[in-house]
């Protein structure tokens, strides 16, 4: 028989397992494959970081408006400063510039409204995001209303278009991508078969064929009298694709529902629209925020395309800097800052979607 | 009912004449830390072969880490794990070598969903003790009517109850031809009326002489087959005893606080 | 009672949900039918105001431009149906080498994703997140402008060993030119395929019977390299290889890998890396901590735990995102419009859609291919779900 009654005071751990040498043993060293690893790890980044600090920031010039202002080695972030106004706005004239940035206070107030959780209404954010914004954002941009001074949309381009077309894309494809989600699942046999084949056509196709068909085709579609501007052909062309999109995360939403909620709206005497609109869709909606967040993602890296059918997006005023023989020899550093700001943007959503879904994760636990 | 008892007491008389003298496992000042969290303190454990113990305590004391220290599932990092004769250190062959001699029962069965019942017995022998196919079958068909789910053998994991998911699991560990078998709460994840049935199994193993540790809160369990019972609280042994003295007069003040608090209802 | 049912029986038709799906969707398809009637009226009027012709019969129509690059004979002689098949061969090949090329960085890269060595772990991280986070066309025009477009030129080529060389025009690899009697090797390499299959067939029958393992794996790769290389160097060296030799301002000789193929390939190999890595990381951690140790505990090796336990269950998650990961490299590598490489979408729908003008057609070939790919693709993995699912009641 043994008592030890005693209690055995905590001891902190033994050394070498402890703080930064433990810690270092451990992940980095714990093994001799381990350690080769660590390394060659190790001098890949003195290898890599110490010229690219050097080359972006030791050595680069800020200060200037032209490519002369560039007189050392590294990089001549000059170029961004001396063209920022076309990478955000394209070519919308000077003097309606503040028009452009009360859109982006707005979409960034609605989008906050609409995505944070502790925001009161969300519901109401979302109506305002599908409605009043658009609206309000179209007669800002295009003007021609209200005394202000119409901009056609050829002018419109850089980081402002991207934007646009993102969100237009965005604001048709979700009430469109509800129905064809609510088709798909319907019992009758026209709708649902329909609804299905719209959807994985523009689901299966690459979106350049379809920005193509909408460039090329539309016009064929419509009436010979009636014109559509590029921009308005390419947004159909992208809501369309988005919407398809969009439909499939509804309806892995619709699916993930229990039954028994379907069961209580009926029980309770609601008719078929009624239970979507009052129990099934918020809820539906609210575990799909993160599925529609990472298609919208997808749709911020696709709206590039419209490059290749000639739209001036923050891409195609990248390229076009390029190319511009006055800025000879900035191609990175204009790759650099483009695709930071893309990345900044798709990193910063991701990650929205990723902690919203581990919320809702332990949401649906507890 | 009472026969029943008497008869028990009778297999427990009986079982603790087989526990022989030589050592199994030894463990000697073997200490713990998970990071900064020191959770095993000084254990000092000796089992000999053939003998049967039953470790107990509340959550979080350190009963499941101090066997899953046995088989290297979990590394110490102060003190000497000796097991059948061969020391733990940190090198591969030494564990694999001491993992073929333990075979291990845990909460969740972790059977093999992929493979069938037989497969999951057979997987083992074939690759670890390079037997003959047809021969492991013939083990572990032995084994599988041992814990009488023959029956079963072609089919998946997922096409069982939880009682006979966890007796494929000591019928796969058992084909090893282990020397000790590690228990680590098999009952506690079984619905209530699958609890006696793989407790059965547990039993008869027991009764033919296999050197057990088990994690486990069937006191019943305990008291039929137990040479020695162990209770463990704050990463240390508080108090260990023979079944009868230590569920009778618990000596220390926490053995009966967790005692009264498990068996009052 | 029997007045409900009175009730009931009087009331109007269209409140019975029968006839009120039927007849919604009666007007939901004479809506489709209006609408797409619309569509067909507005195009004939469109096409003919406009002159253009239709049907398929440009496809037997000469092309009458060139393509760079082709892997069947094509001149401008050709017809325009042979640039459908060049543009979509163009597209095969940018499908495989990419679909080879990302599932290695990939599976890399996710593996090291789930590392122990910390900073392997860290390295893998920041891959997956500065890749999947820039836009795919961003990565190839970077590959293609600032990577490529600024390499030297043909005389101060980059090299290894003098057989491969990298420039601005592209990389040069030497070419295997097969001489006379260059087929018994090549019948070498596939009896060694051969006999490996037959080895690995003994050593499991062997195994079966005795127990004892057999390293097929290691010997029947030493066999399926040795036994042709031997066989080449018996038979008198058949098989040569073709040198690129710089002569003049270019390169001849050898194989020439165009520039703009390369920087498709590692902007779309790149990309799709990082959505792999994920997959078999998310594939890997499905897999219980569980299985490891059960596997551990019944003391087999690292080695047959990996192969034995841990992938055959990461793969039934793994390959069903894994082909949806392939089918969008597919479809991405359309944006090689964007750089110039033929592919299907540039070279019929860019060059062919213009000298016809035949958009409907044209476009409907092109989409067709995508779908029936999609299709094939959604029919695979229907199939491997329905097989490889696990056995549950």
């Amino acid at each position: 028989m043994i008592v030890n009654d005693k209690n055995i005071p905590s001891r902190p751990a033994p050394a070498s397992t402890r703080g930064i040498a433990g810690w270092l043993r451990e992940n980095l060293f714990s093994t001799p494959g381990n350690s080769v690893l660590t390394f060659m790890g190790l001098a890949f980044l003195v290898w890599a970081i110490p010229p690219i600090f050097q080359w972006a920031v030791l050595q680069a010039d800020f200060i200037g408006v032209n490519k002369e202002a560039c007189t050392s080695e590294g990089a001549c972030w000059v170029f961004v400063s001396a063209r920022f106004q076309q990478f955000m706005y394209g070519f919308y004239p000077d003097t309606e510039l503040w028009r452009v940035n009360i859109f982006f206070a707005q979409m960034t107030a609605v989008l906050v409204w609409v995505l944070w959780d502790k925001m009161p209404r969300r519901t109401w954010g979302g109506v305002w995001f599908l409605t009043g914004f658009p609206l309000t954002s179209f007669i800002l941009l295009h003007g021609g209303f209200l005394g202000l001074e119409t901009v056609e949309t050829h002018k419109w381009g850089g980081l402002m278009l991207t934007l646009v077309l993102s969100l237009v894309g965005m604001v048709i494809a979700l009430p469109i991508g509800i129905l064809l989600a609510l088709g798909r699942r319907s019992d009758m046999p026209a709708v649902s078969s329909f609804c299905t084949v719209f959807i994985e056509i523009w689901r299966g196709v690459p979106l350049i064929t379809i920005l193509f068909m909408a460039s090329v085709m539309l016009p064929l579609f419509i009436p010979g009298d009636i014109e559509l501007d590029k921009l308005a052909r390419a947004m159909i062309g992208i809501s369309l694709f988005e919407a398809a999109l969009i439909a499939e995360v509804i309806r892995g939403g619709l699916q993930a529902m229990p039954k028994g909620q379907y069961e209580a709206a009926d029980a309770m005497g609601l008719s078929y629209w009624q239970g979507m609109r009052l129990i099934i869709m918020p809820q539906v909606l609210k575990i799909s925020i993160p599925g529609i967040v990472n298609t919208f993602v997808q749709l911020f890296k696709d709206t590039s395309l419209v490059l290749i059918i000639g739209l001036f997006d923050l891409l195609a005023v990248m390229q076009a800097g390029i190319t511009d023989v006055n800025w000879p020899n900035i191609s990175i550093e204009a790759f650099v800052f483009t695709g930071f700001v893309f990345w900044a943007f798709c990193f910063g959503m991701s990650r929205y979607s990723v902690a919203l879904e581990r919320k809702l994760d332990t949401g649906h636990k507890s | 009912m009472h026969a029943e008892v008497e008869e028990k007491e009778k297999q427990s008389v009986s079982l603790k004449h087989m526990a022989g003298t030589e050592t199994m496992i030894e463990l000697r000042g073997v200490n713990k830390w998970y990071g900064d969290f020191h959770v095993l303190k000084d254990i000092n454990l000796t089992v000999r072969k053939g003998e049967r113990i039953v470790v107990c305590g509340p959550s979080g004391s350190g009963k499941s880490t101090m066997i899953r220290c046995i088989n290297r599932l979990e590394e110490h990092q102060e003190g000497i794990i000796d097991v059948n004769g061969v020391t733990l250190t940190n090198d591969l062959k030494n564990i694999e070598h001491i993992r073929k001699d333990v075979g291990m029962v845990f909460q969740h069965f972790n059977l093999f969903p992929h493979l069938t019942v037989l497969e999951n017995c057979t997987l083992a022998p074939i690759w670890v003790r390079k037997m003959p196919r047809k021969e492991t079958e013939e083990i572990a068909m032995k084994y599988l009517e041992r814990v009488k789910i023959p029956d079963q053998a072609n089919k998946y994991p997922g096409q069982l109850s939880g009682g006979q998911q966890q007796r494929v699991a000591i019928a796969r560990s058992l084909c090893m031809n282990p020397e000790v078998m590690l228990f680590d709460e098999p009952t506690s994840a079984l619905d209530p009326e699958m609890i006696k049935e793989v407790l059965d199994v547990m039993i008869e193993l027991a009764q033919e002489g296999m050197t057990m540790i088990c994690v486990t809160h069937e006191m019943g369990f305990a008291r039929t087959v137990a040479n020695r019972v162990i209770f463990m609280d704050g990463g240390q042994i508080i108090e260990e005893n023979a079944p009868e003295p230590f569920f009778n007069s618990p000596q220390s003040e926490r053995t009966q606080l967790f005692l009264s608090q498990i068996l009052s209802h | 009672m029997s007045q409900n049912i009175n009730k009931a029986s009087s009331s109007r038709f269209w409140y019975d949900p029968k006839v009120r799906s039927i007849l919604f969707q009666l007007l939901f398809i004479g809506l489709l039918v209006f609408f797409i009637s619309n569509i067909i009226t507005n195009t004939t009027n469109n096409l003919e105001q406009r002159g253009i012709t239709t049907g398929f019969d440009f496809l037997s129509q000469e092309a009458g431009f060139g393509i760079i690059q082709s892997l069947v004979e094509y001149d401008e002689t050709h017809t325009f149906g042979k640039t459908f098949i060049v543009g979509l061969l163009n597209t095969a090949l940018v499908a495989v080498l990419g679909v080879a090329l990302s599932t290695v960085v990939g599976f890399l890269v996710g593996i090291g994703r789930l590392s122990s060595n910390w900073l392997v772990a860290r390295l893998s991280t920041v891959y997956i997140e500065i890749f999947r986070n820039i836009p795919v066309l961003l990565q190839i025009l970077f590959w293609y402008i600032a990577v490529l477009q600024v390499l030297p030129s043909p005389r101060q080529s980059i090299t290894l060993g003098e057989s491969i060389f990298l420039n601005l025009r592209g990389l040069y690899i030497p070419a295997p030119v097969f001489g006379e009697g260059s087929g018994i090797v090549l019948g070498a390499f596939v009896a060694a395929c051969m006999a490996a299959f037959v080895l690995s067939h003994w050593a499991k029958q062997r195994q079966v019977k005795t127990g004892e393992v057999f390293p097929v794996f290691r010997v029947g790769l030493g066999l399926i390299v040795a036994l042709p290389i031997v066989v080449w160097v018996v038979a008198g060296q058949p098989i040569s290889l073709e040198m690129p030799v710089l002569k003049g301002f270019n390169f001849r000789g050898g194989i020439t890998v165009m520039p703009e193929l390369i920087a498709l390939l590692l902007g779309l190999a790149f990309y799709t890396a990082a959505y792999i890595a994920e997959n078999v990381r998310a594939g890997i951690e499905a897999i219980s901590k569980g299985q490891r140790e059960a596997a551990g505990a019944l003391g087999l090796s690292e080695g047959r735990i990996m192969s034995l336990v841990i992938i055959p269950q990461a793969m039934r998650v793994v390959i069903p995102p894994l082909a949806t990961n392939y089918m969008n490299l597919i479809k991405n590598s359309s944006l090689a419009t964007a750089i110039g490489y033929p592919e299907l979408v540039n070279v019929f729908m860019g060059t062919t859609l213009n000298q016809t003008g035949q958009a409907i057609e044209i476009i409907a070939m092109t989409m067709a291919v995508y779908l029936t790919m999609n299709l094939m693709v959604s029919l695979f993995m229907n199939w491997f779900n329905t097989r490889m699912a696990l056995v549950e009641r």
